[in-house]
């Protein structure tokens, strides 16, 4: 019987493994694998496969700012409705509905520091029902999405251990 | 002037045979960063975060000092409530838990404090290495058992019946088992329960250090847990495989009290009392680990499919371990001995792995491959091995 979530935990560190290889570690057949991701895929719960980068050993510098809004709800739409306004900016890597003293918090990935403060200008500040806005950049990461950036220790075990 | 040390050390230490494998051993040492090691029987993975916090936690509090002899209380506490939780296991942790320095600890004082000298203890081959080598230097007698492929490792109750005398002190099962990966159900000890209470002077060391590393869906069963043998059985366990703490050098083991005391009387001698840091970090991973142990097995099992399917591939028979981070294929037919194969395969295709011998005469023809690495040095350890075997098969046509 193939476990979905465990199928969900090993593709979310590890998207490029076989099917195959799924097959022989969840010990089921290929596919019953092929059609679980088939329906995952369907139902919305796979909705990408996206690729850890670090972009900082790349020779472009992109800076990842954390901009918090605060906003007036709208009338029968709540937040959703300036939501769907900034999240469809392609910059906006991430954007959450937040409890707390803000309301959205946006994440832009992927810009020069002139490209974000544009946006927040020009784009976010301006929209009706933006109250304030707050800005964040990221100066180094640690650790993103379960993932180390710093290096791995080496393994420092003995050669043999009975 | 000469002086002949070797008379000068203990018949006893003389006694016991340099590893069968002393020379695959140096050759594995000199070769170690070149190669795959699948042959480390201790976790890859770090210890759990929170459960090194503890211990960095205790020592920036200042707990640098001996603790009692037993163990601090609030670890026996936190032993005791988790074997309850995890293994249905009771013991008082006042007087019926020791905390030892690793498994190996409890491994000696147990033949320490119960053997006579020419006490028999039977012990099944193929098995961890220390479990003869305590007996031996006690003065005790090991009783060797040679379990078999075609019983899936396990005890069998008529090799057992085979095997006690009216001198069998007791008998040390363990389960799940370094080399093989094997375990026994709780049908399967039911049968040596029988056995046992016919002979009701044998004891049993039930050695459960792969204890949370089980993976037919199940704890196993401890034969502890049979009313029955609960007042006759020591329960050796650990922290080392299950939690990631090889290093941090810490066990205990769970027994009728008057027997704890005894052990207690060795272990106040001998060591004092266990770390006192590993002491504080272990109340973390009693009580907070579950989670990441389930981790750790989850990870393990992917691999072990991983392994057991590439053996096949490669051609070998291997039974299906159920628990370790062990598998212990056989390389029967390739004209081969364990240890001229794990040699030839370092060599020729740089991965190391144990050849089965070192485990008690009964694992020639076997070798232990460690499942605890990286899931990419297996699968290329995998794809090695597989031409490793085709042209073995190829050069004896």
């Amino acid at each position: 019987m193939l476990n979905r979530i465990e199928l969900l935990q090993i593709i979310e560190h590890n998207a490029r493994i076989s099917v195959s290889e799924l097959a022989v570690m969840l010990g089921c057949s290929e596919a019953e694998v092929t059609s679980e991701l088939e329906n995952c895929k369907k139902e919305n719960v796979i909705l990408g496969y996206n690729t850890m980068i670090n972009w900082e050993k790349t020779e472009r510098e992109p800076v990842t700012a954390l901009i918090e809004v605060r906003i007036t709800p709208q009338r029968n739409q709540g937040f959703d409705k300036i939501a769907n306004q900034l999240y469809r900016y392609p910059q906006v890597s991430s954007c959450y509905l937040m409890s707390g003293g803000f309301d959205l918090m946006l994440i832009i990935e992927d810009s020069t520091m002139r490209e974000v403060a544009g946006f927040i200008s020009d784009k976010v500040a301006p929209l009706e029902g933006v109250l304030s806005t707050s800005t964040h950049f990221i100066l180094k990461k640690y650790k993103s999405n379960g993932t180390l950036f710093t290096q791995k220790p080496a393994d420092d075990r003995e050669a043999i251990v009975l | 002037m000469d002086i002949d040390y070797q008379s000068k050390v203990s018949k006893v230490v003389n006694g016991i045979a340099p590893s069968a494998i002393r020379r695959f051993f140096d050759l594995a040492n000199e070769m170690k960063g070149e190669v795959i090691s699948l042959s480390i029987g201790e976790p890859d993975f770090v210890t759990p975060w929170s459960i090194r916090e503890a211990g960095i936690f205790s020592l920036e509090d200042g707990c640098t000092h001996y603790s009692p002899n037993q163990g601090y209380i609030e670890v026996r506490k936190a032993i005791s409530e988790y074997l309850g939780r995890r293994f249905s296991l009771k013991y008082d942790p006042k007087t019926q838990l020791l905390v030892t320095v690793g498994g190996s600890e409890a491994l000696d004082l147990i033949a320490r404090a119960l053997i006579d000298p020419g006490d028999e203890v039977i012990i099944l081959e193929p098995c961890f290495v220390a479990y003869k080598a305590t007996v031996t230097l006690a003065h005790g007698v090991p009783v060797i058992i040679e379990t078999k492929e075609e019983d899936n490792y396990k005890l069998t109750p008529e090799a057992l019946e085979a095997a006690i005398t009216d001198k069998t002190k007791y008998i040390i099962l363990g389960y799940p088992g370094n080399p093989t990966g094997a375990t026994m159900s709780y049908e399967d000890l039911s049968k040596i329960k029988d056995v046992l209470l016919r002979h009701p002077d044998v004891f049993v060391v039930s050695d459960e250090l792969y204890a949370e590393l089980s993976y037919t869906g199940k704890n196993p069963a401890s034969i502890a847990n049979f009313p029955e043998l609960y007042d006759r059985t020591i329960v050796v366990n650990g922290f080392s495989k299950s939690f990631a703490m090889t290093g941090w050098r810490i066990g205990y083991m769970a027994g009728p009290a008057p027997l704890i005391a005894a052990m207690n009387k060795v272990h106040q001698y001998c060591i004092m009392s266990s770390p006192t840091t590993a002491q504080y970090a272990v109340i973390e991973a009693c009580r907070n680990g579950d989670k990441e142990v389930e981790e750790m097995r989850s990870e393990y099992n992917r691999r072990r499919r991983v392994i057991v399917n590439g053996l096949r591939e490669a051609g070998l028979t291997c039974f299906e371990p159920t628990g370790a981070f062990y598998a212990f294929p056989s390389i029967e037919g390739l004209g081969l001995t364990s240890e001229q194969f794990c040699e030839r395969f370092l060599m020729e295709k740089k991965v190391a792995i144990v050849p089965g011998n070192a485990f008690g005469k009964c694992g020639e023809g076997h070798v232990r491959i460690s499942y605890a690495a990286s899931l990419e040095n297996i699968q290329e350890a995998m794809k090695r091995l597989k031409e490793f075997v085709s042209e073995l098969k190829d050069g004896s046509k």
